[in-house]
C-alpha cells in the first residue's frame, strides 16, 4: 500500500518534469521552424525554401533535453550554492584581515616588475589590469556608493583620453600638466549628464547614460575636423618623469637612460607606465576610502538607500547626485588620459559600450562598494581571456555563464560585505 | 494657546485633480507642545504632513514656521530639503531608515549638513583637519546621547535594517532629532508597537518635549497615546477641521464621536478606536 502510494507521487512528479520538459520543447520547435527548419537557397531560378527538418529534431531534442538536465540542477544547485555561499563567506574573512590583505597585495604590486619571472608583457599586462581596477573604483563611486546605474561609463574615460590627446598634440602640454585638466573635463561632462537625469533612477538611469556614451562615441567619430573621426588621433605624447623621455631618440640631457647613465631598454618605459599608473590607482583608492567616512560619502550611501528620506533629513539630492556623477566621471577622465599617453593613438574604437559594460560588470561582480573586491573582479576579467586566447571565440559565452552563476550565488558580488564607516567602539572611549 | 505658536497652517487645501484631500484647514502648533492630527482613515493627515515637508505644494494656503531669533520662514515655497534645514523633522507611516547603513551611521548622516559644513564640502575632511575632526566628534556625541536615551547603544553598529521593529520606529525619531529641528513631524509612530512599547513611546515623546526645545506634531490613530500626550488635538474628517481643543474637549465633542463610530451604515469602522472612544465617554 505504502510502496504504491510513494510510486504514485513519484509518477505524478516524473509526468510533471516531462510535460516542463515538454512544452519548452514544443515552444523551442514553434521558434525554430522559421529559424532553422527553413531556409532559403538561392537556386538557378531564383530564391527556393528548403527544409531541414532533421536539424529542427536535432534542435528540439536537445532542447528537451537540456530542460531536463536543468530540472535535475535545480535540485543540486542550491545546495551546491550554499556550499559555494560557505567559501562565499570568505568576505568577512577578507573584511577580518582587510588592512593585511591591502598591504599584501600593495607590497606584490610594489614590487611586480622586480621580480625575476616578470618580462615585458608581464607589466603590460598589469598595467592593463590596473587601468580597469582604477575605472572600477571611480565607477564604484557612481554605482556602488551612490547607487546611480551609469550604463555609460565609458563617456568619462573617452573625454579623458581625447582632453589629453588633444592638449598633447596640439597644443604639446605634457601628461602631468594635462592630468588635472582632463580630469576636470570630464567631471565638467559628468555633470552634464547628471543634470538631466537627476529625477531618474534605475533602469530609466541606465537607458539614458548609455545613450549619453553612445553620443560621445558618435560626435567623436564623426566631428572630424575636430577629434579625427575614425583615423583617430596619434603621436599623443608619453608621460615623462621629472621632464626625462623615455625614448632612444631624445635629447641627451632630457632622456632617461643618459641622465642615469644607463644602456637604454624599452623595458624603462613599460615599468614607469606602470608604476604611474599605479600611482593614479593608489589615488583613486586613498580617495574613495577616505571619501566614504565624510559627510560627502555617507550622503552617497544614504541617498542609495533612500532618496525621500534623504530629503526629510535637509539633504541636496541634486548637489548629492552630481556630485557623485561629477568625482567619478574625474577618475574616468584621469584613467583616459592615461591610456591615451600609454598607447600613444586612441580612436573611438577604443570607447564602445562594451567597454562600460566591462567596467561596470567589475564593479558588479568585485561587490557594489567594495574596494578589494573591484581589484579581483578586474584581474579575473582582464587576465582570463589574456591566458585563455586560444579559447577567445567563447570568451563571451564564458563571460555571460560567469555573470550569471554569480547572479544566482553571490548577487551582491564576490566581496559585499560592507563595514561601517563609522563605530562607537573606535572612535568613542566608551565603557 | 498659551505657548508660543510655532507653526501656522492658514486655509490649506490640497487638491489631487477632483478630489479635495484637505479643505480650508487653519490650526496653530505652539512651541514645545505636542499637538496631533486625528481623524478617521483617508481624513488626510498624512497630506498634511507631505505639504508641511515639501513633498506636496499645496493648492492654496500658507504654512509659516516661526523660528525664535529669525525670519519666519513660509515653507509652501521652499523645496522638501530647505523645510528640513529650516527646522521640520518629520518621521514616515512606512519607517523610511536607511537599512543597509550601521545605527551609528544613520544618526550621523543626519547631522549632514552640520558636517558638510565643518568638512568644508569635503576638503577640510579630505585634509583631516582639526575643524572637522572636532565637528565629528560633537556629532558622535549627539549620537551617543540619543543612542543611550533609546538603550540602542548595544547595536550601534548593526545595520538598522537588522532591528526589530519597535526599535526601528525609535530609531527613526531619534535620528529625526539628530537633524536639530524645531519642529517634530510624527507620522503613527505608535503604529505596530505592543502596549509596552507605546507607554515607554509616550514617556518619550514628553521627554523630547520637555528637554529638547521642539514642538511636536503628531499623527497617529492609538488613542492611548493621543489623549496620553497631547496637548492639543486638531480632529479631521474628508480633508476639513472638525474639532480642535485640548484631549479632554475633544473627547466630548458630539461631532468627533459621530465622526469616529460614524452612522448606522458606515461600516469603516476601526473597532479598537470606537471601544477606546466608547471607554473614555462612558463615566
Amino acid at each position: 500500500m505504502v510502496d504504491n502510494a510513494a510510486s504514485g507521487a513519484d509518477l505524478s512528479r516524473v509526468w510533471k518534469v516531462l510535460r516542463e520538459a515538454g512544452l519548452t520543447a514544443l515552444i523551442a520547435g514553434f521558434l525554430a521552424v522559421p529559424l532553422i527548419g527553413l531556409r532559403t537557397i538561392g537556386g538557378r531560378d531564383g530564391m527556393a525554401v528548403e527544409s531541414r527538418w532533421d536539424m529542427l529534431m536535432i534542435a528540439v531534442a536537445v532542447v528537451f533535453t537540456g530542460r531536463l538536465v536543468l530540472i535535475a540542477l535545480r535540485r543540486v544547485l542550491p545546495r551546491l550554492g550554499a556550499g559555494v555561499g560557505k567559501i562565499g563567506s570568505f568576505g568577512t574573512l577578507f573584511a577580518r584581515h582587510r588592512s593585511g590583505l591591502a598591504g599584501l597585495a600593495l607590497a606584490l604590486a610594489l614590487a611586480l616588475p622586480l621580480m625575476p619571472f616578470s618580462d615585458r608583457y608581464l607589466v603590460d599586462i598589469a598595467t592593463l589590469v590596473l587601468i580597469y581596477v582604477m575605472l572600477g573604483w571611480g565607477l564604484n563611486i557612481v554605482v556602488g556608493l551612490a547607487g546611480l546605474l551609469d550604463l555609460g561609463y565609458v563617456a568619462f574615460y573617452a573625454v579623458g583620453a581625447y582632453s589629453f590627446a588633444l592638449l598633447g598634440t596640439v597644443y604639446e602640454w605634457s601628461f602631468w600638466a594635462c592630468l588635472p585638466v582632463a580630469g576636470a573635463c570630464a567631471a565638467a561632462f559628468g555633470i552634464l549628464l547628471g543634470y538631466p537625469v537627476l529625477r531618474l533612477r534605475g533602469d530609466y538611469l541606465a537607458i539614458v547614460t548609455l545613450g549619453f556614451g553612445e553620443i560621445i562615441r558618435v560626435v567623436l567619430t564623426n566631428w572630424v575636423e575636430f577629434s579625427g573621426g575614425p583615423n583617430g588621433i596619434a603621436s599623443i605624447p608619453r608621460p615623462t618623469l621629472l621632464g626625462l623621455e623615455f625614448s632612444r631618440r631624445a635629447p641627451e640631457e632630457q632622456s632617461f637612460h643618459h641622465f642615469f647613465d644607463i644602456d637604454y631598454s624599452g623595458d624603462h618605459r613599460i615599468t614607469f607606465l606602470y608604476y604611474v599608473i599605479l600611482l593614479l590607482a593608489l589615488l583613486t583608492n586613498l580617495f574613495v576610502l577616505r571619501i566614504r567616512k565624510l559627510p560627502l560619502g555617507r550622503a552617497w550611501e544614504a541617498l542609495r538607500e533612500d532618496e525621500i528620506a534623504c530629503r526629510a533629513l535637509g539633504i541636496n539630492p541634486v548637489n548629492t547626485k552630481l556630485s557623485a556623477f561629477a568625482l567619478g566621471a574625474m577618475f574616468g577622465g584621469f584613467a583616459g588620459s592615461f591610456f591615451a599617453s600609454r598607447s600613444g593613438f586612441i580612436s573611438p574604437e577604443s570607447f564602445t559600450f562594451i567597454e562600460s559594460a566591462l567596467i561596470l560588470s567589475i564593479v558588479v561582480l568585485g561587490g557594489m562598494g567594495s574596494q578589494i573586491g573591484v581589484v579581483l573582479a578586474a584581474a579575473a576579467i582582464i587576465l582570463v581571456p589574456e591566458f585563455l586566447r586560444e579559447f577567445s571565440e567563447y570568451r563571451m559565452l564564458a563571460f555571460g555563464a560567469a555573470m550569471v552563476l554569480i547572479m544566482i550565488w553571490r548577487p551582491r558580488g564576490l566581496l559585499a560585505h560592507r563595514a561601517p564607516t563609522v563605530s562607537l567602539g573606535q572612535s568613542g572611549a566608551r565603557p | 494657546m498659551t505657548a508660543a505658536a510655532l507653526l501656522t497652517v492658514e486655509h490649506l487645501t490640497m487638491r489631487f485633480g477632483g478630489l479635495v484631500a484637505i479643505d480650508d484647514l487653519s490650526f496653530a502648533a505652539a512651541d514645545r507642545e505636542i499637538t496631533a492630527i486625528i481623524g478617521p482613515n483617508g481624513a488626510g493627515k498624512t497630506t498634511v504632513f507631505n505639504c508641511l515637508t515639501g513633498f506636496y505644494k499645496p493648492t492654496v494656503g500658507q504654512l509659516t514656521l516661526i523660528r525664535p531669533g529669525s525670519e519666519p520662514a513660509l515653507l509652501e515655497r521652499m523645496e522638501g530639503f530647505r523645510i528640513a534645514r529650516a527646522g521640520v523633522g518629520r518621521t514616515f507611516q512606512n519607517i523610511r531608515l536607511f537599512p543597509a547603513m550601521s545605527v551609528l551611521e544613520n544618526l550621523i548622516v543626519a547631522q549632514h549638513n552640520e558636517l558638510m559644513r565643518a568638512s568644508a564640502f569635503s576638503i577640510a575632511g579630505l585634509l583631516g583637519l582639526e575643524r572637522y575632526r572636532a565637528a565629528e566628534a560633537r556629532a558622535l556625541d549627539r549620537a551617543r546621547f540619543w543612542l543611550d536615551r533609546l538603550g540602542l547603544t548595544g547595536v550601534a553598529d548593526r545595520d538598522a535594517g537588522g532591528l526589530p521593529y519597535g526599535d526601528q520606529r525609535r530609531l527613526e525619531i531619534a535620528r529625526a532629532m539628530c537633524n536639530g529641528p524645531v519642529l517634530l513631524c510624527l507620522d503613527e509612530p505608535a503604529a505596530g508597537l505592543n502596549r509596552a512599547e507605546s507607554v515607554a513611546l509616550n514617556e518619550l515623546l514628553r521627554e523630547i518635549r520637555d528637554t529638547q526645545n521642539v514642538g511636536i506634531l503628531l499623527i497617529e490613530h492609538d488613542m492611548n497615546v493621543v489623549m496620553g500626550i497631547s496637548d492639543r488635538i486638531v480632529v479631521l474628517d474628508y480633508g476639513r477641521k472638525i474639532a480642535e481643543g485640548p484631549p479632554e474637549a475633544v473627547r466630548n465633542d458630539p461631532t468627533v464621536i459621530q465622526a469616529y463610530l460614524g452612522e448606522e451604515e458606515d461600516a469603516d469602522l476601526r473597532p479598537e478606536v470606537a471601544g477606546e472612544l466608547g471607554r473614555e465617554r462612558r463615566p
